[in-house]
């Protein structure tokens, strides 16, 4: 059962499900706080693995080539600039349209992605682009001549770094103050105004957090995959959102997990069955849930207020 | 401390409060009564931010707040309840009492992070304060507990100490005592007079409840169909003509 090939697409799985799951955490945590998806969160996405390969692009041009520098700027212009994006999608295309319709700031977040997205059409051209690797090698294991398990250090890396972001966003939700009045505003908005919390502020940090650990899966996957293009966070933030609901939106856990058991059942498809039935499979999930648990898997079942 | 003068709110064409004033002064408890319908939730939702009034002021201290956002008015030190329980009722009890003094723990993020002495001095101030009025409410053994999961007695206890950690100078009351047993409706005249005698607070009630009004009120509006109808200590109330008549209709 554990032979080479399956451990194999179980480590490509769990790489590509962390990243999944850093964007779903944006989410469903914009979801549990309004009730809404964030329809541009893909495209924050995307924002960042562009910043990170220009912020990557640039040091090198410099002749900078200390490889932690050079992750560690690409990484925080990344962060900076797509919780900018994220901040100015809450306050352009929600803040003034809360509490209209719900169809509302759907239609105007819609409108928010495509602009982001022909932006960075226009601003770094329709191509693709080549991303550097950075972090090269890996680790081989198994017998000569036989199918080779390998993990690569981008693999480990990916791992980590997810590893590293959730645990730091389960602490800051737990216990710090800013993560308490989190939870108090996606509880009961209208209390926790009153109780003196500023919720337009907490509104806003909740798609800055979310915005962030999509930049940081930004900036890994762009290595992953090795190219990007203006389209890149359409389908991302498409298996993202499938993870979050999956998972059971509005749950934190529920975004991770959900997020690992897409990546697993990608890459088991890829190497079972064919590559090209791997949206198959992770649409398909979709479907069954919204069908048969409609609360995802860690979701509670909305209790109507009485 | 509180003056309302002359407020009206219209929905469409349904005038709810029409004309009503009322006033609280320190060390006072002022009673807001009337028969179901009267208009009593909605001048509670004007005075608290949540309407904005069609006609008239609202004065707090000496400046006006009819129209100002609900957290600018709360953060004055006017707080309110509501006729239904509504705590966080995912989040356990201390957290209920922590989150309700988020705006006295002005802290930046990074203080957080790094939990420098500033951080984690406000951070203990906040729990002490906490755990004061747990006690004070009798919940400090509940202090883990999901405060979903706690009596409804208790979970009315543990809402007006969640009040009183914002250190509010007026707490405005919307039926404390509904759904309450005799014994639980005496303890909280008690803590309602202790919180005016000892603590030096306002309040503003609405209450069904006649004995626990006539007990604690130093004074009493009454409204009736959106309009004022008297006003007086409880004694004069009790013995007025047109109050007994809204109330029990006409002989």
């Amino acid at each position: 059962m554990l032979d080479a090939y399956f451990l194999q697409q179980l480590i490509n799985g769990l790489t590509i499900g962390s990243a999944y799951a850093l964007i779903a955490i944006g989410y469903t945590m914009v979801y549990g706080i309004i009730g809404m998806i964030n329809f541009a969160h893909g495209e924050i996405y995307m924002i960042g693995a562009y910043t990170a390969l220009i912020a990557i692009t640039g040091l090198a041009a410099l002749g900078v080539a200390f490889l932690p520098i050079v992750l560690l700027v690409a990484l925080i212009c990344a962060v900076i600039v797509s919780s900018s994006a994220g901040w100015a999608v809450e306050r352009i295309a929600y803040r003034p349209v809360r509490g209209r319709h719900r169809l509302i700031p759907l239609i105007s977040a819609i409108g928010m992605s495509i602009f982001l997205q022909n932006y960075v059409h226009l601003a770094q051209g329709s191509r693709n682009m080549g991303f550097p690797l950075l972090i090269e090698g890996g680790f081989r294991f198994g017998a000569e001549g036989d199918f080779q398990t390998s993990i690569s250090y981008i693999q480990i890396t990916i791992f980590i770094t997810t590893l590293i972001c959730m645990a730091g966003l389960s602490w800051f939700i737990a216990k710090s103050r800013t993560g308490r009045a989190c939870r108090a505003v996606s509880q009961d908005l209208g209390m926790s105004s009153l109780l003196g919390i500023d919720t337009n502020r907490i509104i806003a940090a909740t798609f800055v957090i979310g915005a962030a650990l999509a930049a940081v899966a930004g900036l890994l996957l762009g290595m992953y995959y090795g190219s990007i293009d203006p389209l890149f966070g359409f389908i991302a933030g498409l298996k993202a959102f499938t993870a979050a609901v999956l998972g059971g939106i509005g749950s934190i856990p529920g975004a991770m997990l959900g997020g690992l058991i897409l990546g697993v059942s990608e890459s088991m498809t890829s190497g079972y069955l064919s590559g090209e039935y791997k949206d198959v499979v992770s649409f398909g999930l979709l479907i069954l849930i919204l069908l048969f648990k409609p609360t995802g898997l860690l979701g509670k079942p909305e209790v109507e207020k009485i | 401390m509180l003056e309302v003068r002359e407020l009206s709110m219209r929905f469409g064409g349904l005038l709810a409060v029409d004309q009503v004033s009322l006033d609280v002064q320190e060390h006072e408890i002022v009673s807001i009564i009337g028969p179901n319908g009267a208009g009593k939730t909605t001048v509670f939702n004007c005075m608290s931010g949540f309407y904005k009034p069609t006609g008239g002021k609202i004065l707090f201290g000496d400046k006006e707040i009819q129209g100002t956002p609900d957290y600018k008015i709360s953060r004055l030190g006017l707080v309110r309840t509501f006729q239904h329980v509504r705590l966080f009722n995912r989040m356990t009890v201390v957290e209920n009492l922590l989150v309700a003094q988020h705006r006295h723990l002005n802290t930046n993020l990074l203080a957080g992070l790094f939990k420098t002495p500033g951080y984690r001095k406000k951070e203990q101030k906040s729990l002490d304060r906490a755990a004061y009025w747990l006690k004070r409410v009798g919940l400090l053994d509940l202090a883990n507990r999901d405060a979903g999961n706690l009596a409804y007695g208790q979970q009315r206890r543990l809402e007006i100490a969640r009040c009183m950690v914002t250190e509010p100078k007026l707490l405005m009351l919307d039926e404390p005592a509904a759904g309450l047993n005799p014994a639980e409706t005496r303890e909280l005249n008690q803590l309602i007079i202790s919180l005016k005698e000892d603590y030096n607070v306002s309040v503003v009630l609405i209450e069904h409840d006649m004995s626990l009004v006539m007990e604690i009120s130093d004074r009493i509006n009454v409204i009736n169909q959106g309009r004022p109808l008297a006003k007086g200590t409880p004694d004069e109330i009790r013995h007025n003509d047109d109050v007994i008549k809204a109330y029990l209709g006409e002989a």
